[in-house]
């Protein structure tokens, strides 16, 4: 089987728009034929996940993109780094250990990809829109883009994400078409109380499970309650695509996709029904986080995925309602354009009364910014809950936002009676 | 005995066959220095795939992978060869970037994988156009 190229196509291959980009539509095509794509299609826009430094080898890529003057043909942003750009002082790494990370942030802005350095591009003005095929690498992201959003995207990553920003094409396969997007593992919520609450850790329970069972099947999920904000939905989708490899999920009656269960199932039968009930998701969190109440913190981690500006909305108005005097510090990992466009003086406030750190372009579970591993570390998110204990040596207690708080407080783990 | 192949990394190569008998991730799964498997859970843990012609069903894991695959082939501790039972795009992609970075190839076809063992002595010609042949020797 061959891919059919445009015209187009074709051009970019013959280098007709210069070394790069034939080189980038080589590899697309290569990796079209591996997946069985008949044919590329157009993107309008990327998100690349290229920027954390892994080894030499995706430095000397994106360096030989640019030195041959390369340039994106889509609108592209980037996804974190494994360095604070705008605060280099909160980096626990000397200034050797930090270049080839900066050179490799640095090369990717000079293919003309947007220093979003976000997690969150979602969050940004570059959110896509229903329907749009785009090209995406960073698993929540990911979920993201294609669940609460409705783009299209299929999970890519290491190289391709950039060929794809490179050409402006994906191939034609997977979550890019409709008839992949639909519901193929159905979870159902039982034995929940008919009032039930939508709270922060039942969206990351229920993403937890769906990413362990459903794999990277499309999952249908009936009976969630309405969330708070997609805030909530950001969590699910960031907590599956951690336990699993969920790239798509359908909330009934909440993701646009899914009006109704037979919109989720396009309608037809799902291949497999699974229950979740109480105990399953208090499992999930249990599993998540083995840190008893009044274990002392070393500190809260936050942002992960990127915090939202309603997020730091309602951290503000935890933070002076319940007043922490810097007991542990709490890391926010956010956008570089969210914390520009926070009222500064709670900001500042939050900073300097409470103990707040802020932290842009990178994540605190992916680099070294926390100084002191001495004790827990705190999160109300499923995926820094997930991955921090292997990447960055952490011990961590899971909890609500506003337990959070009260464990900064405190300075030892505080959880609200359930 | 010469097996009819689809390639999808050209080049030429041969080796010893490294027959896997569990998919593998390189992301976590190989270390690029060594060139040694070292999930801890992988039934071949401990081989060593540099220079071997590796051989597996399938292919596993995290997009990861295309950099670690292109890490071992600059350092020059990756596999001679893969031949796969069906395509991986992820390996396809390491695999040609890291030809056209360091000029060395690492060629990966997909064949029918019957009667391959471990200790084979494999030699894989995979062409540019898709068409790819494996020599295999006992």
């Amino acid at each position: 089987m061959t891919v059919r190229l445009s015209e187009s196509d074709r051009a970019l291959l013959a280098g007709e728009a210069g070394p790069a980009a034939a080189w980038a539509m080589e590899i697309l095509v290569a990796f079209a034929e591996a997946v069985g794509a008949p044919s590329l299609i157009d993107i309008v826009q990327a998100h690349v996940d290229g920027c954390l430094y892994h080894g030499r080898a995706s430095l000397d890529f994106v360096e030989k993109l640019a030195a041959s003057r390369g340039r994106v043909r889509v609108p592209t942003t980037l996804n974190v780094g494994s360095i604070d750009l705008i605060h280099p002082e909160l980096m626990a790494m000397d200034a050797a250990a930090q270049a080839p990370g900066r050179l490799l942030m640095q090369a990717h802005e000079a293919l003309g990809c947007r220093p979003s350095f976000t997690c969150a591009p979602y969050q940004s003005l570059s959110r896509p829109r229903f329907g749009e095929q785009i090209a995406w690498g960073e698993s929540n992201a990911i979920v993201f883009a294609n669940s609460v959003i409705g783009a299209r995207t299929n999970r890519y990553g290491d190289f391709i994400d950039l060929v794809c920003a490179m050409t402006g094409r994906a191939p034609s396969w997977g979550l890019h078409l409709d008839e992949n997007r639909r519901g193929e593992v159905l979870f159902r919520l039982a034995g929940f109380p008919a009032s039930l609450e939508a709270s922060d850790s039942l969206f990351v329970g229920v993403g937890l499970i769906v990413g362990a069972r459903a794999g990277e099947r499309v999952a249908a999920i009936e009976g969630l309650p309405p969330p708070r904000d997609e805030d909530q939905l950001k969590a699910l989708g960031a907590a599956a695509a951690s336990s699993g490899a969920t790239a798509l999920f359908h909330a009934v009656g909440v993701t646009p996709e899914a009006p109704r269960l037979a919109d989720a199932l396009q309608g037809g039968q799902p291949a497999r029904v699974e229950t979740i009930a109480p105990a399953d998701v208090a499992g999930a969190l249990q599993r998540l986080s083995a840190v008893p109440d009044g274990v002392p913190i070393v500190a809260v981690c936050l942002g992960t995925p990127h915090f939202s500006t309603r997020e730091w909305a309602r951290l503000f108005d935890l933070l002076e309602a319940v007043e922490p005097r810097r007991g542990a510090p709490i890391y926010v990992s956010t956008g570089r354009e969210t914390l520009a466009s926070l009222d500064e003086d709670r900001l500042r406030r939050a900073e300097t009364r409470h103990g707040v750190v802020a932290v842009v372009d990178t994540c605190t579970y992916v680099t070294a910014i926390l100084r002191d591993l001495g004790g827990a570390a705190m999160t109300n998110s499923g995926k820094w809950a997930y991955y921090a204990p292997a990447n960055i040596g952490a011990t961590v207690a899971f909890g609500e936002l506003a337990d959070c708080v009260a464990s900064a407080k405190a300075g030892k783990v505080v959880r609200a009676a359930p | 005995m010469i097996r009819a192949a689809r390639s999808f990394a050209r080049g030429e190569a041969a080796g010893e066959a490294l027959v896997l008998t569990a998919p593998l991730s390189f992301w976590g799964g190989v270390d690029a220095e060594t060139g040694r498997i070292r999930d801890p859970n992988h039934p071949e843990f401990g081989a060593r795939v540099s220079g071997r012609v590796l051989v597996m069903a399938l292919a596993r894991g995290s997009s990861s992978s295309s950099s670690v695959l292109a890490e071992t082939i600059r350092l020059k501790t990756a596999p001679a060869a893969i031949v796969l039972g069906s395509p991986d795009p992820i390996l396809t992609v390491g695999a040609l970037v890291a030809a056209s970075l360091y000029g060395r190839a690492c060629p990966i076809v997909v064949c029918a994988l019957d009667g391959i063992a471990t200790g084979d002595r494999l030699r894989v010609r995979a062409g540019g156009d898709g068409a790819a042949e494996v020599e295999i020797a006992k």
